[in-house]
């Protein structure tokens, strides 16, 4: 019984995060090519692929390698970049966190954008899923991306050929992820957050090493919080 | 460009995936099941609607296909499935929708 629904939760995840197979394709195979141009052999580009997993801060850190830029600076702006899994990873803490201690680890290292959003978009929805649920559907909604990104660096390094620029396959990405959240915005919080979080999003792009958005974030969450308590205080029902 | 150091290489790719586990695991890994205060989780409810539209809008807005040129196909595409989104609550349907005005405007437009 258990088995079973854990295997139905998984099942479920599979189906979450397909639609995401159209954006980690060409992103995976777009970081094969440029690593390979950047002189990279196929172990190198592979392992960067399995150990980093994480497409921007990947194609940061390629950037500012070709460049020459000090390691101490490759390795700080591509974390800056991935800053935001940690506050994808203080997300998944109340709705995870009391899953065995491999488990969570095995969770963390396979959360990038995609997973987390499909993970997060349903553990919202059905709070009353419990533990074992969730980590059964999160490994389900990693199962066709996670793959298909170590295929597809691998594809692209072993290609060489660029994505006709005519697929406009860049916004591939934008498009999935407001398809994603679109139906995450069940109160008037929740749209706050994200009208605050995109209003900062554009004039903090200024800053360097992508930390505009983190600050973005935080103001977003902090405008959702914001509105929360205010709704509350007016007896308006969430 | 130059050659990338294998030294170089591989101390970024070690370090860098390191580092990135530590970002993701940093909270579900050192919190666990123990209880965090009730701000925090308050503000932690708007992390994905507030990260995820903040990544994407300055795509958006200035998209690095049009070298940063605002690109009424691609602003078009983004508000239909958002608010294909928000109606229908589809996930797929509003893909399809975004991907349909994407492609629809540039091919009018091309």
């Amino acid at each position: 019984m258990n088995i079973t629904t854990r295997k139905n939760y998984y099942r479920q995840g599979i189906i979450a995060s397909s639609p995401f197979i159209l954006v980690v394709v060409p992103f995976a195979a777009l970081f094969g090519v440029l690593a390979t141009e950047a002189g990279l052999d196929l172990v190198e580009t592979m392992a960067f692929s399995i150990v980093v997993i994480a497409g921007a801060a990947q194609f940061t850190a390629l950037q500012l390698m070709q460049e020459n830029a000090p390691t101490a600076i490759v390795l700080l702006s591509a974390l800056a970049v991935n800053l935001r899994m940690a506050m994808y990873s203080a997300s998944f803490t109340p709705y995870i966190g009391a899953a065995p201690l491999w488990q969570r680890a095995l969770c963390a290292y396979l959360t990038i954008d995609q997973t987390y959003v499909v993970g997060i978009s349903r553990f919202e929805a059905e709070p009353q899923m419990s533990v074992p649920q969730r980590v059964a559907f999160f490994l389900g909604a990693v199962t066709p991306i996670v793959p298909l990104w170590y295929i597809f660096t691998l594809v692209g390094a072993l290609a060489g050929a660029r994505i006709p620029e005519s697929w406009a396959l860049d916004f591939a990405i934008p498009i999935a992820f407001l398809a994603m959240i679109a139906p995450m915005f069940r109160t008037p919080a929740h749209l706050v957050a994200a009208l605050v979080a995109v209003g900062v999003s554009l004039p903090a792009a200024i800053l360097p090493y992508s930390l505009g958005l983190i600050v973005a974030g935080i103001a977003g969450m902090m405008a959702g919080a914001q509105t929360e308590l205010w709704l509350e205080r007016r007896g308006v029902a969430i | 460009m130059t050659d990338i150091g294998t030294g170089t290489l591989w101390t970024v790719i070690i370090l860098l995936g390191l580092g990135s586990f530590g970002l993701r695991f940093v909270f579900t890994g050192l919190i666990g099941d123990r209880a965090m205060p009730p701000w925090l989780l308050r503000h932690l409810r708007y992390t994905a609607v507030a990260i995820l539209p903040a990544l994407v809008a300055p795509q958006v807005v200035w998209p690095a296909a049009t070298d940063g040129v605002f690109d009424i196909p691609r602003a078009a595409a983004a508000v239909v499935t958002l608010g294909v989104g928000l109606v229908t609550r589809n996930v797929i349907l509003a893909i399809l929708s975004g991907a349909g005005t994407l492609y629809g405007l540039l091919y009018l437009m091309g």
